[in-house]
């Protein structure tokens, strides 16, 4: 048992913030901690600054951009990165079929797909629910049948994050009806995005923002090439995605940096000449979410550190769970002390209520999803109860 | 960063698991124990006397084993396993430590020792029946008497104040808060003990023109309170630790295999869900208090760091001492089953020494003086 970070990992984490601050433009930065929109471009020109210097993809194969670090490394790698505001590398593309590919494509996918994944040269989407099979992704219905050389691919998918932005869709079919177990007739496809027959719909959320869509296929033929791993093995590869999606879920620093602005922002507003932040229950409702997020922190390093053989340890759920609870928390903290400000979300030049006060809401509303998506934490309970407590 | 524990720290936790085992193997044990004064075993004491942990934090110059604050969090930790009645933390971490942090070598050449081989229990006799969780003391006062002193006042509860063959008494002197040691056979010393609600034993302790001996070189010792009290805190953390995993265990295997309708409890998914929210809580708490012992032992900030593993075991020991009685049902309540009993320990944990509400306002005073916690780095790692 030992508290201290050793002497090389202090200057790894001395290495990544002078990195992440130094090396990602401050004004796309400054964009990400007042939770306000960040482009396309932003998006690609801050991946491309990390991957230039080998920090996009850490957790892959060495042999694909890799970096051979130990949980704690990435961690460490993690957490600076979001308190330093930087954009994640995009989540479709490095931690999900990028690792896929990785584990299960073959040679030729490799080399087509994977150095463009990294440098966010291919932005991917994630084509796994549909209207009818959310938390029940087995039940999915869209449906690839073979037809020569292609497979015809005809159904919906939803909740596809930042598809508009997408050049390529790696999406769940069925390519078996007839198999005895659901989960067994399942494969994945990747294909672009501007094939015939895909169509995209924007939906809007409650915080008047887009960044989920549906997706629709008619009769959209996909080269038999694309498909990813072995027909019908499909489950697995998401399984395996999906463990690697809950990695790093806790979202620890990100919230530590939304608690920092609370506090700073605590400060600016007065009520009978006091800031707020010396109100004694405002201070103690930001201190009790503080030390939980504490706790949260030092579980996910308990975590990582049992997690050496790269599977996410079982207890990884509970990062998933109480990480989204605390990014509430402090989305919820924000809003509150904003007060009567956070009604004035959509106001313009002309308005004197500070950028983050306007923000505060929407960013509230939106942040409802973080309990919902990865796995919802009803999910996370199942996995709990079922896989640790043995019920 | 490490939260593994080395060989010899799990093969420490395997004895003590097994002698706590022996002593303890079922809840109707500790009934008997604690049906009768003291309060607990006197053979099991001496048998954690031979295995050295009644020393364990004590240098080995004074009889002890020169262990570290993970040794102490490891042997509380199994202690809240079984709520062995033993007044570890109370004698040996608390009344120990106070002795050990302050006292002379005189006093801890023959004091330590003494302790160390189970001869000698002694008791702080602090909390006052108007004020609360306080480091400084305000219902004794210390007299100067003649080359000595005497203590006039009332100490009240006193955790094991009635067995205690010693007395660290924390009283008023010159303004500021002193250390006094009183004998159990002293003149003048009236102590009235009493069952609790956990099974354990407090006491009225009054002192009346009663003579004592300053622990230490006398003058104010608010400082070292704090400090003891903090790492009884710790302690009490891990004690907690132990207990509520018990209690998660117990209720696991009971909706395994209770049934109603027709089938075992397991199969409703209101009860799962909550006790999977038991399981998040705990490890969180878990956690907190694996890193306030890392703190201490790194040198770090330990009362700050008390008082955030106390807000996290507080909280988790109020929700997973309630919930494993409403999972069980009226079982629960029932002083024949043990589930309760883990519930009425964990209540009396959270008020010994500081609840969450105590621990948060404390933290609250200073929230605003860091943008960011870092529990690895200042003020907790240095």
């Amino acid at each position: 048992m030992r508290l201290q970070l050793s002497p090389e990992l202090e200057a790894f984490r001395e290495e990544m913030r002078t990195f992440f601050t130094t090396q990602v433009p401050q004004e796309i930065r400054d964009k990400v901690a007042a939770h306000r929109h960040v482009s396309k471009e932003e998006y690609v020109e801050a991946q491309r600054a990390l991957n230039a210097a080998g920090l996009a993809v850490p957790h892959w194969p060495v042999e694909w951009g890799g970096k051979d670090w130990t949980p704690l490394q990435r961690h460490i790698w993690r957490e600076e990165m979001q308190l330093a505001g930087v954009p994640e590398p995009l989540a479709f593309n490095t931690s999900m079929i990028g690792p896929v590919i990785a584990a299960f494509g073959n040679q030729e996918q490799k080399e087509r797909f994977l150095a463009k994944t990294a440098n966010l040269d291919i932005w991917w989407c994630q084509g796994f629910s549909e209207p009818d099979a959310g938390s029940d992704l087995a039940s999915l219905r869209t449906t690839a049948v073979r037809d020569g050389d292609d497979w015809v691919v005809n159904g919906q998918k939803t909740w596809t994050t930042l598809g508009q932005h997408a050049d390529w869709i790696f999406c769940l079919v069925r390519t078996d009806p007839t198999a005895e177990k659901k989960q067994r007739g399942i494969s994945m496809l990747v294909f672009p995005m501007d094939t015939p027959g895909v169509t995209l719909r924007p939906i809007e959320l409650i915080d008047g923002g887009f960044e989920v869509n549906e997706v629709f296929f008619e009769d959209v033929r996909v080269p038999a090439e694309n498909l990813i791993g072995e027909e019908n093995r499909g489950w697995d590869y998401a399984k395996f995605l999906l463990g690697n999606e809950r990695v790093g879920i806790a979202r620890v620093g990100a919230t530590k940096k939304m608690l920092a602005q609370a506090k700073d922002f605590a400060r600016e507003i007065t009520v009978d000449g006091r800031p707020l932040l010396e109100d004694p229950f405002m201070a103690r409702r930001i201190a009790e979410v503080e030390n939980e997020l504490v706790a949260l922190e030092l579980t996910a390093l308990r975590v990582v550190a049992n997690s050496a053989d790269g599977k996410p340890h079982p207890a990884s759920s509970v990062l998933k769970l109480k990480g989204s609870e605390l990014q509430q928390a402090a989305t919820e903290l924000l809003v509150d002390i904003a007060g009567p400000l956070s009604i004035a979300s959509f106001a313009e030049e002309g308005s004197d209520v500070p950028d983050w006060a306007r923000v505060a809401t929407p960013h509230y509303l939106n942040y409802r999803k973080v309990s919902i998506y990865g796995g919802s934490n009803e999910v996370q309970r199942t996995i709990i109860a079922g896989t640790i407590l043995g019920l | 960063m490490d939260f593994t524990f080395d060989s010899e720290q799990n093969d420490l936790r395997e004895a003590v698991r097994g002698l706590l085992a022996r002593a303890y193997s079922d809840s109707e044990q500790r009934r008997k124990v604690v049906a009768n004064d003291p309060g607990f075993d006197e053979k099991t004491w001496a048998r954690l006397a031979e295995m050295g942990l009644l020393g364990l934090p004590f240098a080995e110059e004074h009889g002890g084993m020169g262990a570290g604050p993970i040794e102490v969090a490891i042997v509380a930790e199994e202690i809240g396993r079984v709520i062995a009645p033993e007044p570890f933390i109370e004698a040996v971490v608390l009344a120990g430590g106070l002795i050990a942090a302050v006292g002379t070598d005189e006093q801890k050449g023959e004091l330590l020792a003494a302790i160390a081989e189970g001869t000698t229990v002694p008791a702080f006799a602090h909390a006052e029946t108007g004020t609360r969780w306080s480091a400084s003391a305000s219902a004794v006062t210390a007299t100067r008497s003649g080359d000595g002193w005497t203590l006039s006042g009332a100490k009240e509860p006193v955790p094991t104040g009635a067995r205690a063959d010693v007395l660290v008494v924390s009283a008023v002197v010159d303004g500021g808060t002193g250390l006094f040691l009183v004998q159990g056979d002293a003149a003048g010393l009236t102590r009235t003990g009493y069952r609790t609600h956990d099974g354990t034993r407090a006491a009225a302790v009054r002192f009346d023109g009663t003579p004592a001996t300053p622990l230490g070189t006398g003058g104010d010792q608010t400082a070292a309170i704090e400090r003891a009290l903090a790492e009884a805190r710790i302690a009490y953390s891990h004690e907690a630790i132990g207990a509520m995993d018990t209690a998660l265990r117990t209720t696991a295997e009971y909706l395994k295999t209770r049934k109603q309708f027709g089938v075992t409890l397991n199969r409703f998914q209101a009860l799962t869900f909550r006790a999977a929210d038991m399981y998040v809580s705990l490890e969180l708490a878990r956690s907190a208090a694996l890193w306030a012992s890392m703190v201490q032992d790194a040198g770090g900030d330990v009362v700050s760091a008390a008082d955030r593993a106390r807000l996290q075991t507080s909280r988790a020991g109020r929700h997973i001492g309630k919930e494993a009685i409403q999972l069980h049902g009226g079982i629960g309540v029932t002083a024949e089953y043990s589930v309760g009993h883990y519930t009425s320990r964990l209540t009396a944990i959270d008020h010994l020494l500081g609840d969450g509400d105590f621990a948060a306002a404390r933290l609250a005073r200073t929230v605003g003086e860091q943008a960011t916690v870092d529990p690895l780095g200042a003020p907790y790692a240095v």
